[in-house]
């Protein structure tokens, strides 16, 4: 007879729950799962009026308590997610994209069959299943409840405190994105084969997350990011285990970002994906993804500085070079948009690599413009259309500017922010990013950063060049006239890379202020 | 060496109910041979050598195995909650309560939107 040994387990302690902090995230995630009922419930031709009215009113509301709740903040539900300064930051900054980028998934007046999504992204292409769908004028509206829980992924993502509440985050976020990325109404085919390109990329590197996970865990015995802080602190020596834990976790982290050398899904995902979700994934994915980046490297692994701050650098070089140089023989315009973006990346990782205050602040502004400004540009890209659908060939966009002042000059505008031109946003974000990580030493990497700023200029001065100094082919270029919703979102897009460029102040300060992690 | 017992038990356990489960169903199963009796797989796919249409696996098959993970993951959270239920008390039981909400949530938009009609 075996007697087996009773270990009385130690009692449960029940988490506290701080539900102005953890509001907004329900919110959002709790207006998702209303929008699956709907789907369930509400008769088809209700069905698009009642998701518009959730999404933008949690969209809203949300971002009313994340303002309500600025100032506020500390651990909750039991320490797995923190709700400090850079989270309601960056969850802010991410609710404003994504107010953005709804605007333009509404859009339903430029495409003549309906919006940009498949009529019904079950029907086979070029079936005649198909035809019939687009001819009901159906539309596949469950985009909504996945939009939302995408969202609800990237807020919860830059907030998790730790590394198992971080890979959900990453998890929620990632999924839905999938799957919206393969539901285009025009080029299926490539839409689909973006999709699983994204899809199996997607779910490698988030494996090469969860196995860095597991060896952080085997060093520290926790996946607290305080707690891995302590061990890393405890142990000066190196450690085989964190190494490869910190590694590990990079590349899941740095492919979410699309950094150099786990950058060539973005290019294919970019141009496959219908164009409103490109700007959400562009913009959104890229401030959830560096928040938490952010939040890893300056709260769990700072003590280690010495030992990643290297390879970081490498990265940071490699993904501004060759993100700015491949960018210039581009002709598709998405394409060289998801270039740009990876040189973004780049320019971003300074800020990761400066490890201080300032670097964060600065990082943490440089991301929401880049955000702002990349919803807009892919607003733009939207109304420029033939027969087929959106008209990305640079040679096409010719004369623009002649054609459509306001539209060529919106573009124009945030290119020349992410050029980093002067009395733009761009140039605000990247100045106080390259002058924080000089201030943390880093002289030589932000010279080669400068020189990868100058060739990137050129290619966004090349599609200014050819939207206003050339001449229109025939008619010149078809823009669609979209209604108030992707107006909306182009206006405030320039509006705010304008703003934001000259006075930059008070967002300048709310950054300085949330300027500090709380483990 | 003692904290090991549990988990030699756990594992001596697991070996025995595999070996009886397997003799069990051998003796007394009734043999009655048909095709399906005679695949790789007796899950209503055919495997080998190549299903109909081009080695297309009909889609409701994949929702079917979805649901049941839906149901396997609430079983999996569900156990240690009621192991411990009294310990969680008030907040226990509405976290499994929520939690067994949105669990339904799919279920039922599959069965409103005609997922579970086979044909």
């Amino acid at each position: 007879m075996i007697i087996l040994p009773l270990v009385e387990p130690p009692p449960i302690e029940l988490p506290e729950l701080d539900w102005l902090l953890l509001g907004p995230m329900a919110l959002v995630l709790g207006a998702a799962v209303v929008g699956v009922m709907v789907e369930a419930f509400a008769p088809r031709s209700s069905r698009r009026t009642i998701q518009l009215v959730l999404t933008f009113g949690s969209l809203i509301g949300a971002f009313v308590l994340v303002v309500l709740a600025a100032g506020s903040g500390g651990p909750v539900m039991a320490s797995a997610a923190v709700i400090d300064g850079p989270a309601l930051f960056l969850q802010g900054g991410i609710l404003l994209v994504a107010l953005l980028a709804a605007l333009t998934m509404a859009e339903r007046h430029v495409d003549p069959s309906g919006d940009a999504f498949a009529a019904r992204a079950s029907a086979m292409p070029g079936s005649e299943d198909e035809r019939q769908f687009t001819a009901r004028g159906y539309l596949q509206t469950e985009v909504w409840p996945l939009f939302l829980f995408a969202v609800g992924g990237m807020m919860l993502f830059p907030a998790s405190n730790d590394l198992l509440t971080m890979f959900v985050a990453l998890e929620i976020m990632s999924l839905p994105l999938y799957l919206l990325a393969g539901m285009a109404r025009r080029r299926r085919l490539l839409s689909q084969e973006s999709a699983l390109k994204y899809f199996l990329l997607g779910a490698f590197s988030s494996a090469f997350f969860l196995y860095g996970a597991a060896l952080v865990y085997g060093f520290a015995g926790t996946v607290n990011l305080g707690g891995i802080a302590d061990a890393v602190t405890a142990q000066p020596q190196m450690s085989g285990l964190l190494l490869g834990g910190i590694a590990m976790i990079a590349v899941g982290m740095l492919f979410k970002v699309a950094a150099v050398p786990f950058h060539s899904w973005a290019p294919d995902v970019y141009q496959g994906a219908p164009t409103p979700v490109t700007g959400f994934m562009a913009a959104g994915v890229k401030v959830a993804a560096f928040g938490a980046l952010l939040r890893l490297m300056y709260v769990a692994f700072a003590g280690s500085e010495w030992d990643w701050r290297p390879a970081f650098w490498v990265i940071a070089a490699l993904t501004f070079f060759v993100g700015s140089i491949v960018a210039l023989v581009q002709s598709d315009i998405k394409r060289m948009l998801a270039y740009s973006s990876i040189a973004h990346a780049g320019f971003l990782l300074l800020g990761v690599i400066a490890v201080t205050p300032e670097g964060l602040a600065a990082t943490m502004f440089y991301l929401v413009t880049y955000g702002l400004a990349t919803v807009g540009a892919f607003g733009v890209v939207m109304l420029v259309r033939d027969d087929t659908g959106e008209n990305t060939a640079m040679e096409n966009w010719r004369g623009l500017g002649r054609t459509h002042p306001w539209l060529a000059g919106a573009f124009a505008l945030f290119l020349l922010s992410f050029a980093g031109i002067p009395l733009t946003a761009g140039f605000i974000g990247k100045f106080s990013v390259f002058a924080a990580a000089a201030a943390a030493g880093e002289g030589w990497l932000v010279l080669l950063a400068v020189l990868a700023s100058a060739i990137a200029a050129f290619f966004y001065i090349r599609v200014v060049v050819v939207m206003f100094f050339s001449d229109p082919v025939g008619d010149g270029p078809a823009v669609a006239v979209p209604s108030w919703f992707t107006r909306t979102a182009i206006a405030f897009g320039a509006a705010a890379t304008l703003v934001l460029g000259i006075f930059p102040q008070p967002v300048l300060e709310w950054a300085a202020q949330a300027d500090i992690f709380i483990r | 060496m003692n904290v090991y017992i549990p988990l030699l038990t756990l594992a001596g356990l697991g070996m025995l109910f595999a070996l009886f489960s397997v003799s069990v169903t051998s003796l007394t199963g009734p043999k009655r041979y048909n095709r399906a009796k005679v695949d790789a797989y007796e899950c209503g796919i055919e495997p080998t050598p190549q299903a109909v249409g081009g080695g297309r696996f009909p889609v409701k098959y994949y929702l079917t195995a979805m649901m049941f993970i839906i149901f396997d993951l609430e079983i999996v959270f569900l156990y240690p909650w009621a192991v411990a239920s009294d310990q969680l008390g008030l907040f226990g039981l509405a976290a499994i309560m929520l939690f067994l909400f949105n669990l339904t949530v799919p279920f039922v938009y599959e069965w409103r939107r005609g997922g579970l009609e086979w044909d």
